[in-house]
């Protein structure tokens, strides 16, 4: 009984589906323009370690110095940076005094206390990063409508978001095709998804002085800030690799000595 | 509840007579997991999976009652508190990419031991409760992974929401009702994740329960072997312990491997970028998939798109469902005496087409609705349920198996050269025991 | 040919001369690196209930006096608590000076509960040393119950312009909590 309702109700099935496979599809005409579209060109990072295998790799802490000085002299006029807090800048090798007078410099959004008004006051090191707007709509209204993401998690939030960010940075400023229009207020940028991205060039040679003297080319400070991001992001990195590292060859050698037991509980025993 | 030449339980230390006296939980152990239950000695290393599921299970509830500590329930802190649970709670980000990759693992594990099933019949009589209870496990487990991935309330959290709830309203008369019950207003919102997060948090207690009532009536008839032939005496079977406490270690250690391998090197291979987005109910992802786990039974949903009496999506909802339903009846729809496929050689070949067909089922369901995938999807589909609701049934009444060995041990002699070819050496150099 | 069924566990095979049983080594050797590696993996779950790197910040606060007159005082949090941060004035700090210290229940100076160069700064939790209400007499207008100090609504307790209990159900003084001060009008508690 059951097979039998079984064979009807899988009879049914198939004619539906098989009819729908059959039917003829309406030609669909994919949007010629995106055939310009670019997948980010692939980097290698110093974080992913040797061969990039992501195994091993740490962070250069004075590249993350360089990203977050890009990041603040140039980023930070529009993208927030909710999730990082001051002392979190600790980590990336600036000393307690120095990330107290980071701190200090910034102005956070505060409460006055005699009137109650929105107001800012000087940043502790428990404080977060400010945002540049007090809101989504006052961001939006700011830049043509398009709000700024939060930069936080960006390099997650993205496939492959270390090279997407970064040929995405470095990507402004190639010849438009001849059938790819731009709209008003928007600008071409074949790495992005639909090719035309509301943020301007962000980057120009020399727009940030390294305090370490490297050259600020747009390629140094797209790397440099990719990777600062990229901290942003992943702030366990180094640690959880290095727990990896450390987890993998415990258990490795915990399985070895697993198999000796395992074979010699078995010894001799036909299976 | 063993075979009778099972070895009794005796305690010899004082304390643990006094116990088992008044609590025979010692007893319950030795018996269930100890010396004195009864395993084929020829069980193969798929037959680990069961035990690899139950370990996932265990890191997934030490886990999330772990992560549910630092997280915050509520649609405006949600997100910042996985994120603070990642940055700020000591050990947070283990905690999380534990929780997160081992949602994975769990399902590749059972995902392989539903397979396994499969292959061996072990859904057959006398075992078919223990496969519903599997099958209700599964479908606890979908539920359950469903609304955790609801919790961090990311982009995909909220839009995998918003697709999976409005499929009730694709019911007839009481859809759109049901739909706004479930979730608690007219889109995901608060009352939706609030619900979801005490959901979440109990149903994996109720996988436990019924995990348990799982292996105790496994553990009536007993577990069945590569062979699909009945255990006949003690040459057949070995002691759960230490026989098999010690090959499950093992291959414990091997899956722990592969799963440190994920969660401290790859640890977002498995999961969507768009997650790490705050969900926005006005901007919808381009592409919306749910987990890769998923993925079959998103592609059999989306593979109806013609209307055919019925809406093309309420067909999606129905197949979906019935999919998983189909498996209830497995048991009923294979009439063949032969348990394993190893012994159905005309079988075997169309078990091989299920699992590519599977793989390409996964595919499709991640990738974009459109042409081909669309196509590939709805032969795939049509395969799936062709299978089990067609080639099985009949297969199984008119397909002649190959001759089963008459024992346990006589395969597992044979297997080792008993008669002609080269000796077998055993463990460690030895050559196997000679008879008695 | 059969399969041996009898005196199968490994562990009956026989023993060595030296009565060790060395084929158990293996299976201690696992056991216990197992053991090991469980006991590393309970810590992180042991420690992730300790206090969080965001908790951990705020061990510290700021406080800057510079906008407390004498005669005022503001009230802030610090790890949680109410902490009261009182400008003295010289009537004040003559009034607790002129108390007999052996006479209190909770015996103690004003110089003891303050610091050098700076008598006139009293830093105390506003935790009642009863059952843990808010004494009122911090904020404008307050009422700062017969000793001109603090008074707590709940059961009574009235603290002097030291925060020294006088009267009422508290046992000892209000708490003076660890803090030093970064300039003349600037002090970090904790």
């Amino acid at each position: 009984m059951v097979r039998f309702v079984g064979i009807l109700v899988g009879l049914l099935f198939v004619l539906v589906l098989l009819v729908a496979a059959l039917a003829p599809r309406e030609a669909s005409v994919p949007d010629p323009t995106l055939a310009h579209f670019q997948h980010p060109h692939q980097e290698s990072w110093k974080q992913d370690g040797p061969l990039g295998l992501g195994i091993f790799g740490t962070f250069d802490r004075a590249q993350l110095q360089r990203g977050y000085q890009v990041y603040k002299e140039v980023c930070a006029a529009c993208h927030s940076l909710r999730l990082i807090s001051f002392r979190n800048l600790e980590e990336i090798g600036f000393s307690e005094p120095q990330v107290k007078a980071l701190a200090k410099a910034a102005a956070v959004p505060s409460i006055d206390s005699r009137t109650g008004e929105p107001t800012t006051r000087p940043g502790v090191p428990s404080d977060r990063l400010p945002s540049p707007y007090p809101n989504e709509v006052a961001a939006a209204a700011a830049n043509n409508n398009a709000i700024p993401p939060d930069l936080s998690l960006i390099i997650k939030a993205r496939h492959d978001g270390q090279n997407y960010v970064h040929s995405l940075l470095t990507g402004y400023g190639l010849k438009v095709p001849a059938d790819v229009e731009v709209p008003q207020g928007l600008h071409y940028n074949p790495y992005f998804a639909s090719l035309n991205i509301a943020m301007a060039k962000p980057l120009n040679d020399e727009q940030v002085t390294y305090a370490d003297g490297t050259p600020a080319t747009v390629d140094q400070m797209s790397r440099d800030v990719v990777a600062f991001l990229h901290w942003a992001a992943e702030p366990e990195l180094e640690r959880r690799k290095q727990a990896g590292v450390a987890t993998i060859l415990f258990l490795a050698i915990l399985a070895f000595l697993s198999f000796l037991a395992y074979r010699k509980v078995w010894a001799g025993v036909q299976h | 509840m063993s075979f009778p030449w099972a070895k009794e339980y005796k305690p010899e230390h004082p304390f643990m007579q006094w116990m088992d006296s008044r609590l025979p939980l010692p007893r319950l152990v030795y018996n269930s997991v100890g010396p004195g239950y009864l395993v084929p000695r020829n069980i193969n290393y798929w037959y680990n999976f069961g035990i690899l599921a139950g370990v996932a299970l265990l890191v997934q509830i030490i886990t999330g009652i772990v992560a549910a500590m630092h997280y915050s329930g509520h649609v405006l802190t949600a997100f910042d508190s996985v994120e603070h649970l990642m940055r700020d709670v000591n050990s947070g980000w283990l905690i999380r990419y534990l929780h997160m990759n081992g949602a994975s693992f769990f399902f590749i594990v059972v995902y392989i031991h539903i397979f396994r099933g499969l292959y061996y019949g072990s859904y057959k009589a006398p075992r078919e409760v223990v496969w519903l209870l599997g099958v209700v496990i599964f479908l606890l487990m979908m539920a359950t992974a469903f609304m955790g991935y609801v919790l961090p309330w990311g982009q995909m959290s909220f839009w995998g929401a918003q697709v999976i709830t409005s499929l009730f309203s694709a019911i007839p008369l009481v859809g759109e009702a049901i739909r706004t019950w479930l979730v608690g207003g007219f889109a995901p919102d608060n009352a939706t994740l609030t619900r979801f997060f005490a959901l979440h948090y109990i149903l994996p207690f109720v996988i436990l329960g019924v995990v348990i009532l799982k292996i105790w009536s496994l553990h009536i008839p007993g577990s069945t072997n590569p062979t699909g032939v009945d255990v006949k005496g003690p040459q057949d079977t070995l002691p759960f312990h230490p026989y098999f406490t010690a090959k499950d270690g093992f291959y414990v250690i091997l899956y722990l491997i592969v799963f440190a391998a994920f969660v401290f090197f790859m640890p977002n291979a498995l999961g969507h970028p768009d997650n790490y987005i705050p969900a926005n109910a006005l901007s919808t992802p381009a592409h919306i998939v749910p987990e890769w786990y998923f993925w079959p039974f998103y592609a059999i949903l989306r593979a109806f798109t013609i209307d055919f009496i019925l809406p093309a999506k309420l067909w999606g909802v129905i197949a979906m469902f019935a999919s998983i339903i189909l498996l209830f009846f497995l048991p009923w729809l294979d009439s063949s005496r032969v348990k394993s496929t190893s012994y159905r050689p005309l079988y075997r070949i169309w078990f091989w087409v299920l699992v590519v067909d599977v793989l390409i089922l996964g595919w499709m369901g991640g990738a974009p609705a459109e042409e081909p995938y669309v196509r590939i999807s709805q032969i795939a589909s049509a395969y799936y349920f062709a299978h089990f609701l067609i080639i099985l049934p009949i297969l199984s009444m008119v397909e002649k198996p190959l001759p089963l060995p008459n024992s346990i041990a006589e395969s597992v002699l044979a297997k080792h050269g008993g008669t002609t070819e080269t000796t077998r050496t055993g463990a460690a150099g030895q050559v196997p025991a000679a008879a008695e | 040919m059969a399969i041996q069924t009898e005196g199968l566990s490994p562990q009956s095979d026989g023993v060595t001369e030296d009565g060790v049983r060395r084929r158990d080594f293996i299976y201690v050797g696992t056991v216990s690196f197992a053991a090991v590696g469980a006991a590393a993996l309970a810590w992180p779950f042991i420690n992730q209930m300790n206090p969080s790197a965001d908790v951990r910040a705020m061990a510290s606060i700021e406080v800057d006096l510079s906008s407390i007159q004498p005669g005022q005082a503001i009230k802030t949090i610090w790890q949680s608590k109410p902490v009261f941060v009182r400008n003295l004035t010289q009537v004040e700090i003559d009034e607790a000076n002129a108390v007999d210290v052996a006479a209190l229940r909770d015996p103690e100076t004003l110089n003891e509960r303050t610091q050098e160069t700076h008598h006139n700064w009293l830093v105390t939790l506003g935790v009642c040393t009863h059952l843990g209400c808010v004494p009122l007499g911090a904020g404008e207008g307050e009422n700062k119950g017969d000793y001109g100090g603090y008074f707590c609504p709940c059961h009574g307790s009235h603290y002097d312009t030291a925060g020294r209990i006088r009267k009422g159900p508290a046992p000892t003084n209000l708490e003076v909590p660890a803090y030093t001060f970064k300039s003349p009008t600037l002090i970090e508690i904790g």
